[in-house]
């Protein structure tokens, strides 16, 4: 039914009169074979093994296991993270975005390589800055400490080592969009009498909704995940500084395989109603989405 | 309104895109500013808009000095050369943008708004459309939604860039009348972009001839063709 889909009833017959700008179809099929290959071993069957080990024991195990304190606090901890970290970077990503496609300054060269920097740099080394920055050996950490403001070891230390890693993702998707639009609809809606404000909210914000919503997609996925910056931060104090990420870590050291299990298939899932988030609404506003990209 | 542009001067970076320049535009008036692209026959129209600021010199709106003024303060009706339309609004949403964009106070009821956004939509001939979005109209429809969204917010003035630039040769024809037509019930004083000549000279009460930032001619149609002040004016019309 494929093939046939693919093959319009006019292009079968001689070879001679296939169409010269197709590949002949033992190389499309070898072509997609490949690729559901190398899916299935990179990602389904990975993705499946999590679920399996999971739900070695049976679903009570696994459910019991998830009961611990400690892992409950993990839990809190990562959805926390994401809901603080993920909205502010949409603000700055956003404003960044806004900046850069729609004005022309000095540095602007310099300051998409600075967006670009948490890909470049090891999250590792972004928590270790952090650790130096706020830590206490540095005089900018002890002031804050002697005021009695914790970061490090702390949440605030986690959300900002987050911030730092996934600070390119709506920034990223947003540019572009915004660089296709250009400026007139902005213009436009000032001669009609719009404020800047107004002409954000109505024009701009609608224009970029679908590349601002994957990046803010994209982002949450890697906050709830991130696991190096924030292992340097965190201090991995269980129940109070481990995230999901460290607390699987652990459990897998420790051969606690049944609930470092749960605790990833409980983090994948997450992922995955993300993703089911996304494609209900791409479902849903199929027809703007068509509108949006027709025009 | 009348309006007088005193000594305007534009540079952008290196480039002069425009040497000071002086025009009288009479209350009314249809003009055309007409020359080659990098003329700055645009940036003209764009600062008359408020959407660039010259470096020196004055505009003045009947008699009071508008230099000054935002673009919001304007009320200049813009056309823009690729018309610029919403695309996730509808036609009426679009034509209606203005009008909800006032202040709470001067806003029009939303029964005000829809009658008005209706009687534009007859005024451009087009009164069937106001659900569909941009992207389902011919070029010819979404210059006319373009022309009709710059009249909803009662503007004293009308500034056009290349309104006809993007459209085949027959649409072309058709909507200059159109044009012409809608200057002539509105009365509003009328500036517009372009490079084609047949279109300055068949349209236009005023046209001014523009290159390099400078003004080379400016006067009615007829003079032009009878008395080109410059070598500049006489090739570009045998051209």
């Amino acid at each position: 039914m494929a093939d046939a889909a693919i093959d319009p009833p006019r292009r079968e017959g001689p070879a001679l009169r296939a169409s010269p700008t197709e590949e002949p179809s033992w190389f499309r099929r070898s072509l997609i074979a490949v690729v559901v290959g190398l899916l299935g071993i990179a990602l389904f069957a990975p993705l499946a093994t999590v679920f399996a080990e999971a739900l070695k024991n049976g679903l009570a195990a696994a459910i019991s296991s998830l009961g611990d304190r400690d892992l409950l606090a993990a839990v809190r901890l990562t959805l926390i993270t994401a809901a603080i970290a993920v909205p502010l970077t949409a603000i700055f990503g956003l404003a960044a975005a806004w900046a850069i496609a729609k004005f022309d300054f000095r540095g602007k060269a310099f300051l998409i390589t600075l967006i670009d920097l948490p890909f470049s740099v090891s999250p590792v080394v972004a928590g270790l800055c952090l650790v130096l920055l706020y830590g206490a050996n540095s005089a900018f950490g002890a002031w804050l400490i002697a005021h009695g403001v914790q970061v490090v070891f702390a949440v605030p230390a986690i959300v900002l080592a987050t911030m730092f890693v996934t600070f390119p993702f709506v920034a990223r998707e947003v540019i572009p969009v915004m660089q296709e639009q250009g400026r007139s609809e902005e213009e436009a809606a000032l001669t009609l009498g719009a404020s800047g404000w107004r002409t954000f909210l109505t024009v701009t914000l609608p224009n970029v909704r679908w590349a601002l919503l994957y990046g803010v997609l994209l982002c949450n996925a890697r906050a709830m995940g991130e696991f190096g910056a924030v292992a340097v931060v965190s201090g991995k104090i269980r129940g109070q500084t481990a995230t999901m990420p460290l607390m699987i870590e652990m459990l897998y050291n420790e051969y606690l395989s049944v609930a470092a299990f749960t605790m990833a298939a409980l983090l994948a899932l997450l992922a995955l109603v993300t993703l089911t988030l996304k494609s209900a609404l791409e479902w849903r506003y199929a027809d703007q989405l068509a509108a949006s990209r027709r025009h | 309104m009348h309006i007088e542009i005193e000594d305007l001067a534009k540079e952008f970076g290196l480039t002069t895109a425009l040497h000071p320049v002086s025009l009288a535009i009479p209350s009314g008036a249809l003009v055309a500013l007409l020359g080659p692209s990098g003329s700055g026959k645009t940036t003209l129209l764009r600062i008359l808009g408020g959407l660039e600021r010259p470096d020196q010199g004055r505009v003045r709106f009947d008699g009071q000095d508008a230099t000054n003024l935002s673009v919001q303060q304007r009320r200049a009706g813009f056309v823009f050369q690729h018309y610029a339309l919403f695309k996730h609004m509808t036609v009426f949403e679009n034509i209606a943008y203005g009008l909800r964009a006032r202040p709470r106070r001067e806003r029009p009821t939303a029964a005000e708004i829809d009658r008005r956004v209706n009687k534009l939509l007859a005024l451009i001939q087009l009164p069937d459309i106001a659900r569909r979005y941009p992207a389902q109209l011919s070029g010819g429809q979404r210059q006319r939604v373009a022309l009709a969204r710059a009249l909803a917010i009662e503007p004293r003035m009308l500034l056009l860039d290349e309104p006809f630039g993007a459209l085949d040769a027959r649409v072309r024809k058709e909507l200059r009348t159109g044009l012409r037509e809608i200057h002539d019930q509105t009365g509003l004083t009328t500036v517009f972009v372009t490079h084609d000549q047949d279109e300055a000279m068949e349209l236009a009460d005023l046209v001014v001839v523009m290159s390099m930032g400078r003004i080379e001619q400016i006067g009615a149609p007829e003079a032009i063709r009878a008395r080109p002040a410059t070598r500049f004016v006489r090739e570009f019309l045998a051209a």
